[in-house]
């Protein structure tokens, strides 16, 4: 790394307003060639806004860009290209009808045949090859991009990057749909781009991932800079204490209630993975959290235990008494809820205001001969509102105009106006900031001690391991592992979750 | 409610200027008739309606009417049945054929266009195949005159069918703006996944939304055979499924689903009616109407569509500010576990 030398981009003083909402005030961030900087901050903080202006989607009202020490004014996506910025977003922006070659060169394919302007098929896959290649991306140029998995579409907007030149990579939210091991190779990738002198802008939540990768960590707060961190400096805790401004206190650890009632499954069976029997139990007051990789069959566990999949056997057993549960409306019925990994498509309605959210699933008490009292159902969202710290305007405003955290918070305000008996929460917190994280783990907590039973599906390994009382590891449709918290090893549960075989390679790998 | 004072106000303009340029407009005579169009075409656009709440769509009303009208025809005149059997056996077909659309599009997860399109030609062709390719008329049959009566009456001056519009679209509001039932159309509509995680059984509400557009569509179906006073099976209905989806689309509902209000299905009934009219009176050439509708219905979805975008963007900024002044004023944060 070259301190001492000229970064290869500057940006100073960076303003921006929205109709009255200051998004950034006076930002400065300095690149330096073959430098990872990682970009945190909570939600709202101003990253997203500052990559937009450097990706060239937004015009600051002030501020200077420099690249190279010469001055540019971003004028477009097209020009911030031309300067060597590519930006991959958080949702990719992948063709599914075209293939991998084709969404490399969308827009500069090699062209023959004179006025036809026809597209140079064969030129265009030699020169798509080399890309794939330099990124280990062991997939043909003729693959359609429909049947890659998230992350090989993301390595190709990669190579797309590559293929225009960049020098500097901005990569939003990267790793927040992928896999352990998908997000290991990302990284990998990402250091040898490094060493290659590219320059990649990272914006995670994830902060152990910024701990391994980044070479120099830029926090911004309320669109302010407000602390920068190098090398050994780059500690979670650091990290957190610049975010929020304060230290976050680790939560205290309710002793578990004291109560033989216990919510288990017995040889649950689903249609994902139709020879595996899944058996689990949850005890009072305990949180028990479902570690493994995507597609291990978690998801489809809880779905079926709530009724939205069938289940082709098993048996769901609260408090002694065997369930029976054919439909999501059963479940509902006795106190099963799902808070589902998808909340935009699966957990609420984004175009009804929150009101109508929290009392969908329990319309029936709002009624009576089936006209809605919408008074009585204002007073129950007003009330989730409060007792959840939702930040909206009124029960009136639609879910789709809150943030993501709040967001999570009307569906589990929807379930809790509910008295739950069980909730699986499926990926609770992905892509909500810090501090509505530490909200959301704290009820978690406090309903199992009020003897809900709470069963937790994270990908987040540092989220499981301060959150569950128990973790049960699962592994194509089976369950590979469980560990008390007394012997929580984080080693142990990768190992479980990528099954023997692979761990093993693993360890050769490490 | 707000997006219906827009349809509300080109009506209302629209009827001014109308009854300026042609006093005739305002007559006892002409009025009335126009009623009894709104009404007939008001019943089953509000089935059509609610169909398109739930993201589907409908097209095989017109069809619906020619059949319907045939098998009426058929019963009251050729098989001389009782006309309270048939009219009861109309109005249970109409239901039944549109909970097969239903259950073809949720048990068997064909689109509703495609089943809706099958449907149109179906009744269509049943209607020719029924009637013989010839004009089924009801004559002077003294045996159903009460029916008759019924249908091409008025009460106190009202056209039937427009009566039996109001009663039908009170109802309609009720159940779709005010009733659990009416929320989870709406649910389903908008996103019919979060609704099922909801417990809502999506298959059953969009079915019934069929079956609710199948049944009204039969009463329409009466009073079209009996306003027309002979069904025509080529040509009888045709076209009228576009009448009932301009209507719900002019009244607001979204053909993407989740989005609709009754007050502005009937006015935007009204409204196509009202235009229908103007044709008529201002003396333009009759071959031009439905282009004079399809100027309307595309001026009338691009403002709104304007108006929405402006509105959105307001709200986008306001959010913003919001969303600043709340994290300005959040002070309570409790501990993170890391």
């Amino acid at each position: 790394m070259r301190y001492d030398a000229e970064p290869i981009l500057t940006m100073r003083g960076i303003d921006k307003q929205f109709s009255g909402v200051h998004a950034l005030r006076s930002v400065c961030l300095d690149v330096y060639e073959g430098q990872v900087v990682a970009l945190v901050g909570e939600n709202g903080a101003g990253k997203s806004t500052l990559m937009n202006v450097l990706g060239g989607v937004v015009r600051p009202d002030a501020g200077q860009i420099r690249i190279r020490g010469r001055e540019v004014g971003v004028r477009d996506v097209r020009h911030a290209m031309a300067l060597g910025i590519a930006f991959i977003h958080q949702e990719l922006h992948s063709l599914d009808n075209l293939d991998v070659a084709g969404n490399i060169f969308l827009g500069r394919e090699p062209r023959c045949g004179g006025p036809l302007q026809l597209i140079d098929r064969r030129r265009l896959y030699a020169a798509a090859r080399p890309y794939l290649e330099r990124l280990g991306l062991a997939v043909s140029p003729e693959t359609g991009v429909a049947s890659l998995s998230l992350a090989q579409r993301q390595q190709v907007e990669i190579a797309r990057a590559l293929s225009l030149d960049a020098r500097i990579l901005i990569m939003d939210e990267p790793t927040s749909s992928l896999t352990p091991t998908e997000t290991d190779r990302l990284l990998a990738i990402i250091r040898d781009l490094r060493a290659a002198g590219v320059s990649v802008i990272y914006i995670s939540h994830r902060l152990s991932e910024v701990r391994h990768l980044a070479d120099r960590v830029e926090v911004l707060r309320d669109g302010c800079n407000v602390g920068s961190l190098c090398g050994d400096e780059i500690q979670n805790q650091s990290m957190v204490r610049l975010m929020v401004g304060r230290d976050l206190a680790i939560p205290q650890r309710t002793p578990a209630a004291v109560s033989s009632e216990c919510f288990a499954v017995r040889g649950l069976r689903t249609k994902a993975h139709p020879d595996a029997a899944i058996s689990f139990s949850v005890s009072a007051g305990q949180i028990l959290g479902f570690a493994g990789l995507v597609g291990a069959g978690r998801s489809e566990v809880a779905r079926s235990v709530c009724g939205i999949d069938p289940r082709l056997s098993g048996q769901i057993r609260l408090a002694g008494r065997t369930l029976r549960i054919e439909s999501a409306r059963d479940a509902i019925d006795q106190g099963i809820y799902l808070v589902p990994e998808d909340r935009r498509r699966s957990g609420l309605i984004a175009e009804m205001n929150v009101r109508e959210n929290i009392s969908l699933a329990n319309l029936g008490r709002y009624a009576r001969w089936g006209w809605i009292d919408r008074a009585a159902e204002a007073r129950a969202a007003a009330g989730q509102c409060r007792a959840l710290n939702v930040a909206t305007p009124s029960p009136e405003t639609k879910a789709r105009n809150l943030s993501g955290g709040n967001q999570q918070k009307i569906v589990l305000g929807k379930w809790l106006s509910m008295r739950p008996k069980v909730i699986f929460l499926d990926e609770p917190t992905r892509g909500i900031d810090v501090g509505a994280k530490a909200e959301i783990y704290q009820l978690m907590r406090q309903l199992a001690a009020r003897g809900v039973f709470i069963v937790m599906i994270s990908s987040d390994m540092e989220e499981l391991l301060s959150v569950s009382d128990r973790i049960v590891v699962m592994h194509e449709g089976r369950i590979t592992g469980a560990v008390d918290r007394e012997a929580f090893c984080e080693e142990t549960i990768m190992h479980w979750a990528v099954g023997s075989a692979e761990a093993e390679t693993m360890e050769t790998k490490s | 409610m707000k997006k219906d004072i827009g349809i509300l106000l080109i009506f209302v303009v629209l009827c001014t200027a109308l009854a300026l340029m042609n006093p005739r407009f305002l007559s006892a005579t002409n009025l009335q008739n126009t009623a009894r169009l709104i009404g007939m075409f008001g019943i089953f656009s509000i089935g059509v309606g609610f169909v398109i709440v739930t993201g589907g769509i409908d097209l095989s009303s017109g069809s619906l009417f020619s059949f319907l009208g045939v098998l009426l025809c058929v019963g009251l005149v050729d098989f001389r049945l009782p006309w309270p059997l048939v009219v009861a056996a109309v109005l249970v077909l109409g239901g039944l054929l549109g909970l097969f659309h239903g259950l073809v599009v949720t048990r068997l997860g064909v689109q509703p266009f495609i089943i809706t399109l099958c449907g149109l030609l179906w009744y269509r062709g049943l209607a020719n195949f029924l009637a013989d390719d010839s004009t089924k008329g009801f004559g002077h049959c003294q045996d159903f005159q009460t029916l008759a009566a019924l249908a091409t009456g008025n009460v106190l001056g009202i056209p039937i069918p427009f009566v039996l519009l109001c009663v039908i679209g009170a109802m309609a509001w009720v159940v779709l703006h005010r009733s659990v039932y009416g929320r989870y159309l709406l649910a389903v509509g908008q996103n019919e996944e979060a609704a099922r995680f909801s417990g809502v059984n999506t298959k059953r509400v969009i079915t019934s939304a069929y079956v609710i557009s199948g049944g009204l569509g039969a009463v329409s179906a009466i009073f079209f055979a009996f306003y027309a006073n002979a069904v025509q099976p080529s040509s009888h209905g045709s076209f009228y499924e576009l009448f009932g989806i301009a209507a719900a689309v002019l009244g607001g509902c979204s053909l993407r689903g989740g989005e609709g209000s009754v007050v502005g299905i009937l006015i935007g009934t009204a409204l196509l009616q009202v235009l229908k009219n103007l044709v008529n009176l201002l003396g333009i050439r009759s071959s031009l109407d439905f282009a004079v509708m399809g100027t309307v219905i595309f001026i009338g979805v691009v403002t709104d569509e304007m108006l929405k975008r402006r509105k959105n963007k307001r709200a986008q900024s306001k959010r913003q500010m919001q969303e600043d002044r709340a994290r300005q004023t959040e002070n309570v944060r409790p501990m993170e576990s890391l």
